[in-house]
């Protein structure tokens, strides 16, 4: 029996797929439906194998005072990189727009950060917040303020890893602003001068809605980010002091790692996991309907 | 400045200012790097250069070591990505096969599920597999890549059929069509996909180190964090050169070809 042309590209299509499948298979959709399985396992010793225990393990997240302050940085994480990184990339990409000495310099110096490890980062900015003999401290000595303990202080250690990744991230979100700038054309502009429209008003009421569908691509980047980004932590704060830096991965790497409670860990990523399907369905059905420009 | 309102110039002036402040750690830390501790704590401008801090970096963990474990991560990751990725994409891009979307749409949700979320499950199936601690267990979750079948898949499907028809007149195969229409007319989107690709592997940093404990498998990212972490007590400049023997391939070679990374970064994105 011979197959038709018509059926062969069947075979031919999933043959061409099945690398691609397995792989994916094993490593994306399998654990996330085994993390969804064991989070309702007990942990298994060598005397008492795990066994189902039903909502147990959301049962005891729900009372661990610790996993509140993980989400609540998250959010406090989240809420002080996005908005304040956007503005930058915002503001750096039209600070570039135009032709001006030394540009090229400006968009690297802009950028470079983008290309740096996280980790590395997170060497370079440790000695800044290092109390008295850092760099911060230092200047803030210039003009007779104390030192301060920067990352050992539960009210400052929040803000100041925020400073870090707005740092870190304004750059690479520039580049998106840059491109779609570069795609306005210019007569917008000079329509608008000829009108009389100040620049500020320009830039709300015609710029910033244009601008608005590379807003939602990066601002789905920064949120998916804010969730994903945890390597710094392992330099600067161990998600010290007292978890005043802890975020959720991180915590779910200590669960794991740390505390060696497999089960507990896999609860907090089914949290995880909860939160990123929750992005997406907005991203799907709410922002790429309402945003594109009419 | 001639022909410029003073507004203009001092937005010129606020760009400079803030590309100084965006420069500056880095900066600090090549300083630091070429000189000795005492001097890069009180910032003594005119202390003496000195390499010392790298031989220290050097003799005190095996960054080359390291480098070289990354190196070949990398290569070895980016050549898996890109077959997978290309057969993948070719599938979805010119075969109309049944479950194509159902499968299309599962791919996609690697875009949102990126391994280092899974870690806890994935160390465990790789435990089974036997490949904790090898270089290969660093890779394997990354080989299929959502974001790279997605960018091929883009690029096949602008190649025009009439191409594919003149190929296959031409007595090509399936493989055939794809080497000789397929690949090379997507070579923009190799590029972008590939430095992409190249700079995140190079950085990632909480998987490897998951999934590593040993100096032979260990890629740079994770070697620097565990030479600098605050309870190992070696001294900032040390720290500053180590730091920067680590991210000098990339950043040497970002700088050398500015543009087509900024251009990778731009295109991945906007596609």
């Amino acid at each position: 029996m011979r197959l038709s042309q018509d059926q062969m590209k069947h075979v031919h299509g999933w043959l061409l797929l099945t690398p691609a499948a397995i792989l994916l298979v094993s490593f994306t959709h399998y654990p996330t439906v085994a993390t969804l399985i064991n989070s309702f396992f007990s942990k298994g010793t060598a005397i008492r194998p795990s066994r189902f225990i039903g909502f147990d393990n959301y049962r005891s997240m729900a009372e661990d005072p610790i996993f509140w302050k993980v989400l609540g940085n998250n959010l406090w994480f989240a809420l002080g990189t996005i908005p304040t990184s956007i503005a930058l990339a915002i503001a750096m990409a039209l600070l570039v727009n135009r032709a001006m000495p030394g540009r090229s310099f400006v968009r690297m110096a802009y950028f470079t950060p983008t290309i740096l490890p996280m980790i590395a980062v997170a060497n370079i900015w440790l000695f800044f917040y290092t109390p008295d003999i850092g760099l911060i401290d230092k200047v803030l000595g210039w003009f007779g303020f104390a030192g301060h303990n920067w990352l050992g202080d539960p009210s400052t250690v929040l803000p100041a890893i925020i400073i870090m990744t707005v740092w870190k991230e304004a750059g690479f979100f520039m580049i998106f602003y840059l491109a779609a700038l570069q795609n306005i054309p210019p007569e917008l502009g000079e329509a608008a001068r000829l009108e009389g429209a100040n620049r500020w008003y320009f830039f709300r009421r015609v710029l910033f809605p244009l601008l608005m569908p590379t807003t939602l691509f990066v601002l789905i980047n920064a949120v998916l980010n804010s969730f994903k980004l945890v390597d710094h932590l392992f330099v600067l704060t161990k998600g010290g002091p007292d978890n005043a830096s802890n975020l959720l991965l991180y915590y779910i790497f200590e669960s794991a790692f740390s505390f060696f409670d497999t089960p507990y860990a896999a609860t907090l990523t089914v949290v995880l996991l909860g939160l990123l399907a929750a992005m997406a369905l907005v991203q799907f059905f709410v922002l790429d309907r309402r945003i594109h420009y009419r | 400045m001639k022909g410029r309102s003073f507004i203009e110039i001092l937005e010129i002036l606020a760009a400079w200012f803030l590309a100084f402040l965006w420069i500056l750690p880095l900066l600090y830390a090549f300083w630091a790097a070429f000189h000795a501790s005492e001097h890069s704590i009180h910032f003594n401008l005119l202390a003496p250069l000195t390499l010392e801090n790298f031989r220290e970096a050097l003799s005190q963990a095996p960054f080359l070591r390291y480098g070289f474990n990354t190196f070949v991560l990398v290569t070895m990751l980016l050549a898996a990505q890109l077959i997978v990725g290309t057969l993948a994409a070719y599938a979805f891009a010119r075969f109309q096969f049944a479950g194509s979307n159902v499968a299309f749409a599962l791919v996609l949700v690697q875009l949102m599920i990126t391994p280092e979320i899974l870690i806890v499950e994935n160390y465990g199936t790789l435990a089974n597999l036997g490949l904790v601690d090898t270089i290969l267990g660093i890779g394997l979750p990354y080989m299929a890549s959502a974001f790279g079948i997605f960018l091929l898949r883009q690029a096949f499907k602008s190649v025009p059929k009439e191409l594919e028809e003149a190929a296959r007149l031409e007595g090509c195969g399936l493989f055939g069509i794809l080497m000789r229409v397929y690949v090379p007319l997507a070579r923009p989107t190799y590029l972008a996909y590939g430095l992409v690709s190249i700079s995140h592997h190079w950085n990632n940093f909480l998987w490897p180190l998951v999934i590593t404990n040993s100096v032979e498998t260990r890629p740079l990212t994770v070697g620097l964090g565990v030479f600098a972490s605050p309870e190992s007590g070696v001294d900032w400049s040390i720290i500053s050169a180590a730091t920067l023997l680590s991210v000098a391939p990339l950043l040497i070679a970002f700088l050398l070809f500015q543009r087509q990374f900024v251009q990778s970064f731009m295109y991945a994105g906007i596609k």
